[in-house]
């Protein structure tokens, strides 16, 4: 019945297509020069982007052959099915054979195909046929069985005897010699299908992986709770099906400015209850519910502990409070009031971002008290521009502390000067999140590659043949020896099994 | 005396094991590859020891990190490799003139690290990032896989200039026959495809348990999938019947130029990482 299917199989003119090794260089050869593409134009950039750097027309004729995500596009996944269904293919049609090979039904050793074989070692010895022949196999079974020791499976390294000459009419044994034959390794024949199986492996997982998974974002302000993050490209929100708090978040720093470390301490919360608090730091994520949480960025969320030096003009005295956000606290010399109200990540003045800093405001004890210089303009509100100026209850003067100008707050004039002192900076921690069920796959895939390229590679089917024949005067022995792979390995093999039983 | 000291040290000592087996090969004498084989050991030692200094070094600087993360150390590597892939090689084959072929690309790789201005030999420490084992393993097994790929590389360009006659007694009759230089190549790039198969595998794995994606189409990434591609292409045209000796040379010496790119080359493409929010030099070793 097997026949028949390989018949009808071998007829097939789809099924020798997708057999031919040809198929499979010209695959490959597509893969590997259309990859080029996509390493010399950016990929998954903006519209804007492509448009300027290709112009119009380019730009259009790439979308239109999605060469802007030429990796997922649907020619690039074309051919890697059409490998995917060459590897099959041809995998099957020739497992049937191979197989054949490994487990044959009766092991059995033609004397003429050795015959055949270049490597080889003819020499005379003396003595007796049956002795050297009873030596040779003791050599050889010790040989061929340590060789195989590895293996387990008993018909492996099986030596066979076949005494072409050795019986007379009187079934006495003649001195007519004999063939001693000997293999090992027949299963690392299967190394190949283990490669094409691995790489199938691989693409499965790669599939799984992008339809049941997913990588996203979020970043979580120190001792902030969130319940899921967001999908790269859609920025779509997606739960995880419980809370994460970040307890804190550090970073440090080598000499040499350097980052050394960067670390974020996570709480996964279930239901209200802290289930499962962890470090992590990357190289070494957190993995839970399927989920898997890697350090990716960090930056300043905000501040607290915010020391703030308030110099006053009249009395020329500094004074150091220390505030927190939302806080307000009394001014020194019982002028007012001050309250910190946000940190900032840029402050426009005049048209200049004047980037990360502290905002707050400060109420006069008596309204016209701090007027400041309005021309300054520093208020980023522009309808409050003009407040203190009237006799209502003034909504007191906004106070900006940019990090960067410590002494910025000078240039208002007003009598007080507010310059941070110091603060502790409370982070975020950015976190790559990702779902992907198909990472065993791909995975078993590589432990496969890596088992089935080394046994291929670096293990072989040997088999040798020692033939001893009765001379004039003499022993002729020939060695024969062949081996799927390292002819080199195998002449040197048999070149010292040569040197062994010349050596009586 | 420092790591680098000894490293450049060991650049002059490569080039002068080349130079004896080059002399051996056009003067015809075999004590001077001999004495080539013994320098190259020389040479070789000389590099071990520079890397184990530099690592002791980085110790004592306090960053405490395998020396294998930047272009100068990974080319000091690189040498490394190659000089103990072909010593076992010539070891093995009993061939000692195909050292002609292998030593000069042994020296280069180290000569270019210690003398391009370009390059520092500075010890910087590792980004958080790269403080990974599997970095480790990713860089030796890449640079066993280049050495493979180079080492094939030297015995094509040798296959490829062997006359098919080559006059009795002549310089290229002194090289080693069709079959076993056919046979070196293969076994060369077999080598190096096992080990860049497992290079690019323990990057990818590096690369998921640092960002969460095992594979991003880096362009670096990209490259060395590019030069995986090149090297199965060759090692099935070589099961088709036909594709023996000059043609598997041919796409040997291509392959090796998909490596050099890989090397060196990405750098000058446009540099987009796909994790560009990282500050973090993908996959850096590499670069
Ligand atoms: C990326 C995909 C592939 C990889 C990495 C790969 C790898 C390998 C390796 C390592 C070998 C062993 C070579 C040797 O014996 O020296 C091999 C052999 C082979 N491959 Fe592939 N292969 C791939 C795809 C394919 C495909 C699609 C086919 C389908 C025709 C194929 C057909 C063969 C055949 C017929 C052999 C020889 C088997 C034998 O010696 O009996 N390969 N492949």
């Amino acid at each position: 019945m097997t026949k028949k299917i390989s018949k009808t199989r071998a007829g097939n003119p789809v099924w020798n297509f997708f057999t031919s090794v040809k198929l499979t260089v010209v695959v490959l050869l597509l893969l590997a020069s259309t990859s080029v593409i996509g390493t010399l134009i950016p990929q998954n950039s903006s519209e804007a982007f492509y448009i300027q750097k290709y112009g119009e027309v380019f730009y259009n004729l790439f979308s239109s052959l999605d060469i802007f995500d030429m990796y997922g596009s649907w020619w690039f996944i074309l051919l890697l099915v059409l490998l995917s269904i060459n590897i099959v293919v041809c995998s099957m049609d020739k497992l049937t054979n191979t197989w054949k090979i490994i487990f044959p039904q009766k092991v059995n050793f033609n004397i003429e195909r050795f015959r055949r074989l270049k490597i080889r070692e003819c020499f005379d010895i003396k003595g007796d046929v049956n002795d050297a022949l009873a030596r040779c196999e003791g050599i050889v079974r010790g040989e061929w069985q340590t060789t195989v020791k590895e293996d387990a499976v008993l018909k492996e390294g099986a030596v066979s005897k076949e005494n072409a000459l050795s019986q007379d009419s009187t079934g006495k044994t003649l001195m007519g010699g004999g063939v001693i034959f000997a293999e090992s390794g027949r299963w690392t024949r299967l190394g190949v299908y283990v490669v094409h199986v691995s790489v199938l492996l691989m693409l499965a997982g790669a599939v799984a992986g992008s339809v049941w998974g997913y990588k996203s974002f979020v970043a979580i302000p120190e001792g902030e709770t969130v319940g899921g993050s967001y999908l790269r490209g859609t920025n779509e929100y997606i739960p995880f099906g419980f809370d994460l708090r970040c307890n804190s978040f550090s970073v440090t720093f080598y000499d040499t400015g350097h980052p050394e470390e960067f670390k974020s301490s996570l709480t996964v919360i279930k239901e209200g209850e802290d289930v499962l608090t962890s470090d992590i730091v990357v190289n070494d994520p957190l993995r839970y519910g399927g989920l898997s949480f890697y350090q990716s960025s960090y930056g300043t969320h905000s501040a607290r502990n915010v020391a703030l030096k308030i110099t006053s003009s009249g009395s020329g005295m500094s004074y150091v409070k220390v505030v927190e956000f939302g806080q307000t606290i009394d001014m020194p010399e019982s002028a007012g009031t001050f309250t910190l109200n946000e940190f900032v990540r840029g402050y426009n003045f005049r048209g200049h971002d004047l980037g990360e800093g502290f905002v707050g405001t400060f109420i006069p004890a008596s309204p016209m008290g701090d007027r400041g210089d309005e021309s300054m303009g520093i208020q980023r509100d522009e309808s409050m521009g003009d407040k203190g100026d009237q006799n209502v209850v003034s909504p007191g003067v906004e106070v900006y502390m940019p990090l960067k100008f410590p002494s910025f707050d000078k240039m208002r004039r007003g009598e007080f000067i507010f310059e941070v002192d110091s603060y502790e900076k409370k982070y975020y921690t950015g976190l790559q999140v990702t779902k992907d069920p198909g990472v065993w796959y791909v995975y078993a895939g590589f432990v496969l590659m890596i088992m089935g390229c080394w046994i291929t590679f670096f293990m072989s089917h040997r088999q040798i043949c020692v033939e001893i024949t009765p001379k004039p005067g003499g022993i002729g022995v020939t060695i024969y020896g062949t081996s799927t792979r390292n002819s080199q390995g195998m002449k040197l093999k048999v070149m010292r099994l040569a040197k062994k039983l010349k050596t009586p | 005396m420092n790591s680098s000291m000894l490293l450049s040290i060991t650049t002059f000592v490569y080039a002068l094991a080349s130079v004896f087996y080059i002399a051996s090969w056009t003067f015809k004498k075999d004590i001077l590859s001999k004495t080539g084989m013994f320098i190259l050991v020389a040479g070789f030692t000389g590099n071990t020891v520079g890397i184990v200094l530099r690592w002791i070094e980085s110790y004592q600087l306090g960053y405490g990190r395998a020396p294998l993360t930047n272009m100068y150390e990974s080319l000091v590597f690189f040498s490394w490799t190659m000089a103990a892939l072909y010593l076992f090689v010539e070891y093995k084959y009993r061939e000692r003139i195909i050292g002609v072929f292998a030593t000069p690309l042994i020296f280069l790789a180290i000569a270019y690290a210690s003398l391009s201005p370009s390059i520092s030999s500075r010890i910087t420490p590792l980004i958080p990032a790269l403080q990974s084992n599997w970095l480790i393993a990713h860089v030796v097994t890449c640079f066993l896989g280049y050495a493979g790929f180079a080492v094939a590389f030297g015995f094509s360009i040798m296959y490829l200039m062997k006359p098919d006659m080559p006059g009795p007694g002549s310089l290229m009759s002194r090289l080693p026959s069709f079959d076993t230089i056919d046979e070196l190549i293969y076994q060369m790039v077999m080598f190096g495809f096992l080990f860049l198969t497992i290079g690019i595998i323990t990057g990818s794995v590096w690369a998921n348990s640092a960002w969460g994606t095992y594979w991003s189409w880096d362009p670096k990434e990209t490259w060395s999938l590019i030069t995986w591609f090149v090297y199965a292409i060759l090692i099935h045209l070589r099961l088709m019947r036909g594709w023996h000796g000059r043609r598997i040379s041919w796409v040997s010496i291509i392959g090796f130029m998909a490596v050099l790119f890989t090397y060196f080359g990405v750098n000058l493409l446009p540099g987009l990482h796909s994790y560009a929010f990282l500050t973090l030099d993908f996959l850096p070793i590499l670069s």
